[in-house]
């Protein structure tokens, strides 16, 4: 598995090569699209992330020492943002994601293009995930 | 009929670039944009005469306090309104709305009853529903057709002679409905029931005189008007306004205060206690005198223009949904498309200098009516031009092509 900070410069170089908001909105949309179906019977209200405009569901498991993320939206730029996270999150022990500092969202121009409701949007979905890997390492 | 592009020229803000294109705003149902008469007369107050008003005897008080009171007259003479006195100045609708309802709390019982719509703000709903869990009092909801009116057969209906109050909008934010007031307050009277008409979205629109139409109490925000934040006004008539306790206690709303007892002042003032936004009401005179220059009804038949064009092109988008098309209504239209999330669109549309609003527009019971997470909505106000919609009707397309 690469590391976070590895996949995180990935990112940040897919989105180099957009040359304006257009085509990274677009991006966005058609990762959203892409990302794999959510078992509904997580779309509970226990699972809703506070700040978002849109309904934003994020769902974990833990196991061999790994945390495995999943969620849902229904607005689909939403979607496509969340898939990123789950991308760099996703399939790490819970150290490396408490440890991981998250830069790619501000490197890849995304911040300017969020307004401070999308933005809050955005800090609670990390700060959710980051909730569910302290809970996983506080019990094992 | 108006100079529009004359017009935008007393609007700073408008010449502004968002995402390095011309600023498009649409979202005036939330709040309109600021003439540089209204910016001028702000900065005049704290440059030449900012000082405390009613108490003081020196001259720039004296100034301060005239300018402040007519501001009232002002008021009064643009809603048709019987005397000075009835008018209270507040810190916007949602003030308003709430003096009057914890005014109510020692009058109404658990066996009365208050009507509300299902097409109210949050703000004329919660107020209210405060005012039941308090009192006991039971809370009714006229529901809304599904094409965006109220159900006034419903109305008839849930008017039994335990309803005390009416609580509903001249006209929906979120639907842009013009509702039928007066034969609303004409039914609530004859059954002996007050009625408070929510002039918020209203105002804006439409001249309205509140003695002819028997208005018991009507409460606006300046802002909306293009006046400054943090300003509105409640009219009460007298009667009822006397019958009410004060809503603070303070200074200015007093006449004797010993710690034996303490004498309340006469209206307005009981109920404007402590130092009030001055700078902010004389603003909002100046706003009145702005909007009237221009005149109601060349703003109401250019508005109309606008929503006419705007409708007209946007129905002709596939698979979009405008929520409240009728003809009964304001320059508001409220759509979606496809199943597109309404945020999604506004997204996109932010990143083409569109200003809309997305969400829920704080009509939650509207959205549960249709069944939606929320709408797009785009407002109009009478510095806007078909130019803009033209391209805000091409972003619209736009967007929806890229959600595909």
């Amino acid at each position: 598995m690469e590391s976070i900070q590895y996949k995180q410069n990935q990112i940040i170089d897919e989105f180099n090569f957009f040359e304006d908001w257009s085509e990274k909105y677009q991006y966005l949309i058609d990762l959203g699209k892409s990302l794999p179906e959510f078992d509904q019977s997580n779309k509970i209200d226990s699972n809703l992330i506070k700040g978002c405009q849109s309904k934003v569901w994020l769902n974990s498991s833990f196991s061999d020492n790994m945390v495995i993320f999943e969620a849902d939206s229904d607005a689909i730029i939403s979607k496509g943002i969340i898939s990123l996270l789950i991308r760099v999150f996703s399939g790490h022990n819970p150290k490396e994601i408490l440890d991981a500092n998250i830069d790619f969202i501000e490197k890849i121009g995304l911040n300017s293009h969020l307004s401070q409701t999308r933005a809050n949007g955005l800090l609670s979905m990390i700060k959710q995930i980051k909730i569910y890997a302290l809970a996983y390492q506080v019990k094992k | 009929m108006l100079d529009v592009y004359k017009i935008r020229e007393d609007f700073p803000i408008l010449s502004k670039k968002i995402n390095n294109t011309d600023l498009i705003y649409f979202d005036n149902a939330a709040t309109s944009q600021t003439p540089i008469q209204v910016i001028n007369a702000i900065s005049d107050y704290y440059k030449n005469y900012n000082s405390n008003i009613h108490r003081g005897l020196h001259s720039l008080s004296v100034d301060a306090t005239n300018k402040y009171e007519e501001t009232r007259s002002k008021v009064r003479e643009h809603f048709g309104i019987a005397n000075n006195h009835e008018i209270i100045f507040t810190s916007g609708t949602t003030h308003g709305i709430n003096i009057i309802s914890s005014g109510l709390e020692k009058t109404i019982s658990s066996n009365d009853e208050l009507i509300v719509s299902e097409m109210e703000h949050h703000s004329n709903i919660v107020p209210w529903q405060m005012l039941c869990e308090k009192t006991g009092a039971k809370l009714k909801v006229i529901p809304i057709n599904d094409n965006g009116t109220l159900n006034m057969e419903e109305y008839k209906s849930l008017l039994t002679p335990n309803v005390k109050f009416v609580f509903v909008n001249h006209v929906s934010n979120t639907l842009g409905t013009v509702n039928p007031i007066k034969e609303i307050i004409d039914l609530a009277h004859a059954n002996k029931s007050q009625v408070l008409v929510d002039g918020a979205q209203g105002a804006a629109h439409l001249k309205i005189n509140l003695s002819e139409l028997d208005i018991d109490f009507y409460v606006a925000s300046a802002h909306k008007l293009c006046g400054p934040t943090g300003v509105g006004f409640l009219y009460g008539k007298s009667d009822l306004l006397n019958s009410l306790p004060p809503y603070q206690g303070g200074g200015e709303m007093i006449s004797n205060v010993t710690f034996n007892q303490t004498e309340y002042a006469d209206l307005p003032h009981k109920f404007e206690a402590g130092t009030p936004n001055i700078a902010g009401v004389i603003a909002f005179g100046v706003a009145l005198d702005y909007m009237n220059s221009i005149g109601f009804e060349n703003i109401d038949s250019y508005e109309r223009s606008l929503l006419d064009y705007a409708t007209e092109n946007l129905r002709q988008i596939e698979n979009i949904k405008i929520y409240g098309d009728i003809d009964e209504k304001i320059s508001v239209i409220s759509f979606n498309i496809s199943n597109h999330h309404p945020s999604d669109i506004g997204s996109i549309l932010d990143q083409f200098g569109i200003a809309v609003r997305t969400g829920q527009h704080c009509t939650q019971p509207i959205m549960d009516h249709f069944k939606i997470p929320g709408t797009v909505r785009a407002s109009f106000s009478f510095y806007n031009t078909k130019s803009e919609i033209d391209l805000f009707i091409d972003a619209v397309k736009k967007a929806a092509k890229m959600l595909g």
